[in-house]
């Protein structure tokens, strides 16, 4: 491929791959994400190929493995073009009807097609079932449709067109107020305005500047920047260079965890081709104006999310924070002004560009504009990525989109902003999603985490546990985090084995405000979030622990026990025979006991017993029935005594 | 487990340009090829590199991915991220330690099994999720941990 040296070689150059794509031509893409991989895109992928071989079809379908569609509960997915139809759940044995019936036949085949739970009705289109219709997919919308190993495929939806505009149409400045008029704030986290943070670099001394992707997606449960990564690559690199272009930058860097291979391998080729295109390197399209990318994988660190943590981890050293009197848009990497924004944030800088900051601020809130992808995972029918305009209640989030909560459980909170947010209660689901919104309601938006709970989640549990997280993370540097977790962690873990006292509460309280004034770096600052929020809306809960020694949600290991009613139990044996531990005594006919001693409280005995009988039963807070006597076990069938 | 040779590292810090900021994406590298970190690696890499020693056992004792001990010929992953924590991951990381006997950073003593707890696979509609090698293994109950073990020999 010849390197494209002007903004008319780039527009000949987009006309020739459309003109050679025939829009009619079959075309099969298939999820191909990290998510779906997991559940077996790979195989289908290999049998697709195999199958449109075997038919004779070679040459005739083209196949495209796609980013993420964000459906991640119904994975593997297909999308049959130019039709559209698509289909869910697909496993390699599916194929050979997909490819005769749809690609050679043109036929739907229903029984793959996503059926609507509530009216039983089979959706045909993407558009049309329930999840994705009540989203509005900006920035996400791409991936199901390009291969992320593909170039063409993105210059064919109107890509780097954003970045011939600033190079030839725009000088610095006008990008930088077109952005800061935009009103575009940080995805990562804090939701910093990201025009401010350009300006402050731009008007920083120094010839040496860098921008930066903050990939190192860590909170847990949160991987949208993994699928916009992995699906469209070319959207993030043209919003960095972009911005490059804007603050007078030559050299760009990408922090993205190795733990994400999938993402730093298409990373890696998008680079490689824009390099050969010349969208990269000197005298990019011959506008004179030079910018390279250089990856670096991050080794596994949550703190080096922070921005001056991650600059040091790519200096080579520990990634721990620094205090940031000046800010490290001034002085950054090696002391250089840098400007570093997360993966979301740089992949809306194209669509600005090119719609305009009007258009985008008509988008969202008075104070959060644009959308903004949220993963809703956990205690949720439809597990996944949505993008939704800022200002949808969580209500519809949850509900509308998200399916509500799986079997018949009882929504109980929702967790917002990873490990540093908190939980959100059912009489706060009106509230409008937005950076404000959700730091008044005592959690904060992060980086799009969404973590539906139900009943069954005990919440004192979900304070420990993040607390347990952060603990764990604190990268040690200053006391009140390091040492001040430490002691939170202790008090949480007492709190959840029946062993809190009275006046924890406020001992926690305490240790969470010292740390929240004191810590370095926002990891600490907003550490105790978790604790805060939770005690805000559940306290309740807390006091049963304590009080009561009594956990509520049944949750917690130390305070539940598991009991068989003997009036229930049939003695079919299959708890016995499934019960890691061997602490179940059966035998044919005679009741089933649990022996407490020998029971390490796996649950596995209440999810093996049928539910027809549901002789299994969880109990905390009250003293285990005692078993029954030896010579009532034995169970006469009446049909039998006949 | 064969140590890796000082030639092999020798390219490894060559294809960096023996820059010292390069250190973490090296130590990586040889991570990945090697599954720990031996001493005489990390002395090599001090020398060629002109860092201190101490300061490549801070970075690698400092991130995650790194291990200064052998690990086991399968690396099993039990994911703790919090979708799988509120589906459960607790019960099944309780059940993995009690059948294998280490415990998340152990491998155990004829090197079978290493365990690592992670905190997002990113594969939330499978929770909880354990990974061996690589392999996902999704939806998983205390019950059926043992079963899947048992496939791994």
């Amino acid at each position: 491929m010849p390197r494209i040296n002007s903004s008319s070689e780039l527009e000949k150059f987009r006309k020739g791959i459309l003109s050679d794509r025939d829009p009619k031509k079959p075309c099969i893409t298939l999820c191909s994400g990290s998510a779906c991989h997991a559940t077996g895109s790979g195989d289908v992928a290999a049998s697709i190929e195999a199958e449109i071989e075997k038919q004779g079809l070679s040459g005739k379908v083209d196949v495209r493995k796609t980013g993420c569609h964000g459906f991640c509960e119904r994975g593997p997915i297909i999308v049959n073009h130019p039709e559209k139809s698509c289909y869910f759940q697909i496993t390699p044995e599916d194929v050979p009807e997909i490819v005769s019936q749809t690609v050679n036949d043109n036929k739907v085949v229903e029984r793959l097609l996503y059926t609507d739970p509530d009216t039983d009705e089979k959706i045909t289109y993407e558009s049309e079932i329930p999840f994705y219709k009540n989203q509005e997919r900006l920035v996400f919308g791409s991936n199901g449709s390009i291969d992320p190993k593909s170039i063409n495929d993105y210059l064919a939806i109107g890509g780097y067109s954003a970045l011939e505009k600033v190079l030839f149409q725009m000088a610095p400045e006008q990008v930088l107020e077109e952005v800061k008029k935009s009103n575009l704030r940080g995805r990562g986290g804090g939701g910093f305005p990201a025009g401010r943070k350009w300006e402050e670099s731009r008007n920083a001394p120094g010839d040496m500047k860098y921008v930066i992707v903050n990939a190192d997606e860590g909170d847990p449960g949160a991987y949208m920047d993994r699928s916009l990564l992995e699906g469209n690559p070319h959207s993030v690199l043209e919003g960095l260079m972009i911005g490059a272009y804007a603050i007078g930058s030559q050299e760009g860097y990408v922090y993205v965890r190795q733990e994400y291979p999938l993402a730093v391998e298409n990373l890696a080729i998008a680079i490689k081709q824009a390099e050969e295109y010349g969208f990269l390197g000197e005298n990019i399209l011959g506008s004179g104006f030079n910018f390279k990318v250089i990856v670096h994988k991050g080794a596994g660190a949550f703190v080096c999310g922070e921005s001056s943590a991650l600059m040091t981890a790519l200096e080579g050293r520990a990634g721990e924070p620094r205090p940031k009197y000046v800010h490290t848009a001034i002085k950054g990497v090696w002391d250089n002004p840098s400007v570093l924004n997360n993966v979301e944030t740089w992949a809306n800088v194209p669509l600005i560009i090119n719609k305009g900051a009007d258009w985008f601020t008509q988008i969202g809130t008075e104070k959060s504009k644009g959308t903004k992808i949220f993963s809703l995972v956990g205690k949720i029918t439809n597990t996944g990525l949505v993008e939704v305009p800022m200002g949808m209640t969580l209500r519809d989030i949850i509900y509308e989109i998200g399916g509500g909560i799986p079997d018949g459980k009882k929504f109980k909170a929702v967790q917002t902003g990873g490990p540093s947010g908190g939980c959100i209660p059912e009489n706060l689901l009106d509230l409008e999603v937005g950076f404000d919104e959700l730091t008044q309601a005592g959690s904060m938006m992060g980086s799009g985490g969404m973590i539906v709970m139900d009943e069954d989640t005990c919440m004192v549990d979900v304070a420990r546990y993040f607390i347990d997280f952060l603990t764990d993370e604190s990268c040690g540097k200053c006391v009140p985090c390091r040492e001040g977790l430490r002691q939170m962690l202790k008090i949480l873990t007492n709190i959840t084995a029946g062993k809190g006292n009275e006046g924890d509460i406020e001992l926690l309280e305490e240790l969470g405000e010292v740390a929240k004034e004191a810590s370095l770096c926002a990891l600490g600052t907003s550490a105790p979030n978790p604790f805060l929020s939770t005690v805000r809306y559940f306290r309740d809960e807390y006091e049963a622990h304590i009080k009561q020694k009594k956990c509520p949600a049944l949750s917690c290991k130390e305070l539940i026990a598991y009991h068989i009613d003997p009036d229930k139990c049939q003695a079919c044996m299959i708890c016995a025979r499934k019960c890691p531990a061997d602490a179940v005594d059966g035998g044919k006919k005679k009741i089933h006991i649990i022996d407490q001693e020998k029971c390490t409280k796996c649950g596995t005995c209440l999810e093996v017993c049928p539910t027809r009988f549901g002789a299994v039963l969880k109990i905390s807070g009250e003293p285990v029935p005692l078993p029954i006597p030896e010579e009532y076990r034995i169970i006469t069938r009446k049909s039998k005594e006949k | 487990m064969v140590d890796m040779d000082i030639d092999r590292i020798d390219q490894i810090i060559d294809k960096h340009q023996g820059e010292a900021s390069s250190l973490i994406q090296v130590l990586l590298e040889i991570q990945s090829e090697n599954h720990w970190l031996p001493r005489e690696a990390l002395q090599r890499i001090s020398e060629r590199l002109e860092v201190p020693l101490t300061r490549i056992q801070h970075v690698a004792t400092f991130y995650k991915a790194f291990s200064l001990v052998p690990k086991g010929k399968h690396e099993i992953h039990i994911c703790m991220g919090t979708a799988c924590h509120v589906r459960g991951a607790t019960r099944v990381l309780d059940t993995v330690q009690g059948l294998t006997g280490i415990k998340p950073g152990e491998s155990d003593l004829d090197l079978k099994f290493s365990l690592e707890t992670v905190n997002c696979l990113g594969c939330c509609a499978l929770g909880p999720v354990m990974e061996i090698d690589g392999k996902t293994h999704g939806k998983m109950a205390a019950g059926e941990t043992a079963d899947v073990l048992k496939s791994y020999e």
